[in-house]
């Protein structure tokens, strides 16, 4: 029977009450709980305190608003797989969502949770980095933005300091634009053996790469993004050896780790075909976008 | 140290005083004494644990307790009503949903919500509804079939 640790419990009522809840050392928010919950039963997290912000449902929502899509960090997966708007700006979120866990599970994982565990298996990561989305983090004084490329600082740990909570997620929405994600687990809702994320932005032509975002991940790939394969697409046309070259790169860039999930050069292996598959059912949404936005 | 969770249960008022780490389930099957949701995996895999919390499923192996505290909890106890079985109940008699039992009660839940969502599901939308909890023993074909009788077979005066 696993039992977590004894722990105190407080509700949130609001975002101001939650950051001062925050201010205590060894205190944990919990969200959905679907991951922490678990580690407190394996007592790999220990908190004293956990601040319940469940009932927060100021931030609990999806929205387009001045050219960028606006994640609450309360908002559940099931929220952003059900989003039309999420869906039509980026499908990618719908990509990775529809991988993430199980029907059950994605109704109470939140996306905030998601990106605050950093799991280096955890899907959406990858997806936010190469979307280059931004994190707006509150604080006790009023709040400050990090991109998602720097939120992270290893496994498990992200810029969250002590007293403050994510509040939302951004990422900006740009014309032109395709993006997709490409996963192998062992079975259905299990983590990733590797996944490779990517968000094109073609020029007006159609032909030529002007944005590339890449993000991989449990492949040990910094910050979850594949730069170098990025810097080599841009201003490259958008053709299958642009996206093989690129995907070669990616796998030569990244760190997997052998595990039971397979054997290092098997990751690298899935680390290029996936990342091709991205990047080219990317490009097709890219230039999908492009006829629906002149029709 | 313990706080006060009070929560509907199957439109029960319950309270007790519990500690802040009781999990969901446990309250449910020990200090209620409502057995018929099954404590499984403990690691939200199996989803023999789940319930409904507002309405929405959830394995309660993954819950405090303190969390349903002011919410309404539906379990399998709560699937029939005046006597008469949910569809889902009948679908499983009439199909030969179960062999052992232990997973019955959470994919009962679980199919309720779907049909309550999706009135006509197909096969693939039904394995996708219950692709997080583990069935050892039909293989799901009977499990399948079950929610498909049900969707088959609405009750006249859903609840």
């Amino acid at each position: 029977m696993q039992v977590p640790a004894h722990v105190e419990y407080e509700r949130a009522v609001s975002v101001e009450h939650a950051l001062s809840l925050l201010g205590r050392p060894e205190t944990r928010v919990l969200a959905g709980g679907h991951s922490l919950i678990p580690m407190m039963k394996l007592r790999l997290a220990q908190p004293e305190l956990l601040v319940d912000i469940n009932g927060l449902a100021e931030l609990a929502f999806i929205a387009l608003d001045g050219g960028q899509l606006r994640i609450g960090a309360l908002a559940r997966h099931a929220d952003l797989l059900d989003s039309a708007v999420a869906g039509r700006c980026f499908p990618i979120f719908h990509d990775a969502e529809r991988v993430v866990a199980d029907p059950i599970v994605r109704l109470w994982g939140t996306i905030g949770g998601s990106l605050c565990q950093a799991d280096p298996s955890e899907d959406l990561s990858a997806a936010f980095a190469a979307a280059r989305a931004t994190a707006v983090i509150r604080t006790p004084d009023g709040e400050r933005t990090v991109p998602v490329r720097d939120f992270h600082l290893g496994p498990y740990e992200t810029v969250i300091g002590r007293g403050e909570l994510l509040a939302e997620i951004r990422i900006p929405v740009k014309p032109g634009t395709g993006s997709a994600y490409q996963k192998v687990s062992r079975r259905v809702g299990d983590w990733s053996v590797a996944a490779a994320a990517a968000v094109l932005r073609l020029g007006p032509d159609q032909q030529s790469i002007t944005e590339a975002g890449i993000g991989l991940t449990a492949v040990g790939a910094e910050h979850f993004v594949a730069v170098e394969a990025e810097d080599y697409l841009r201003g490259r046309a958008a053709d299958e050896e642009s996206f093989g070259a690129a995907a070669k790169i990616a796998a030569k860039h990244c760190h997997p780790a052998a595990d039971q999930r397979g054997p290092e050069d098997f990751k690298r292996h899935l680390v290029a075909e996936l990342t091709a598959r991205a990047l080219r059912r990317a490009a097709e949404r890219a230039t999908a976008a492009s006829g629906e936005d002149t029709a | 140290m313990t706080i006060r969770v009070a929560m509907t249960v199957n439109g029960t008022e319950y309270a007790r005083d519990v500690e802040p780490r009781l999990l969901l389930i446990h309250f449910l099957r020990d200090e209620l004494g409502l057995t018929g949701s099954h404590w499984g995996c403990d690691t939200s895999n199996c989803g023999s644990c789940v319930i409904w919390l507002d309405g929405k499923p959830v394995k309660s192996c993954t819950l405090l307790a303190a969390m349903a505290d002011g919410h309404a909890v539906r379990t399998v106890e709560g699937l029939e009503r005046d006597g008469e079985l949910d569809p889902v109940q009948q679908g499983f008699i009439e199909c030969h949903g179960l062999q052992c039992g232990f997973c019955t009660p959470g994919m009962m839940m679980t199919a309720r919500w779907l049909l309550d969502h999706h009135p006509d599901p197909d096969e693939a939308q039904i394995r996708e509804a219950i692709s997080g909890q583990i069935c050892r023993c039909t293989g799901y074909e009977n499990i399948v079939r079950s929610i498909r009788w049900a969707a088959e077979h609405p009750a006249e005066h859903p609840a």
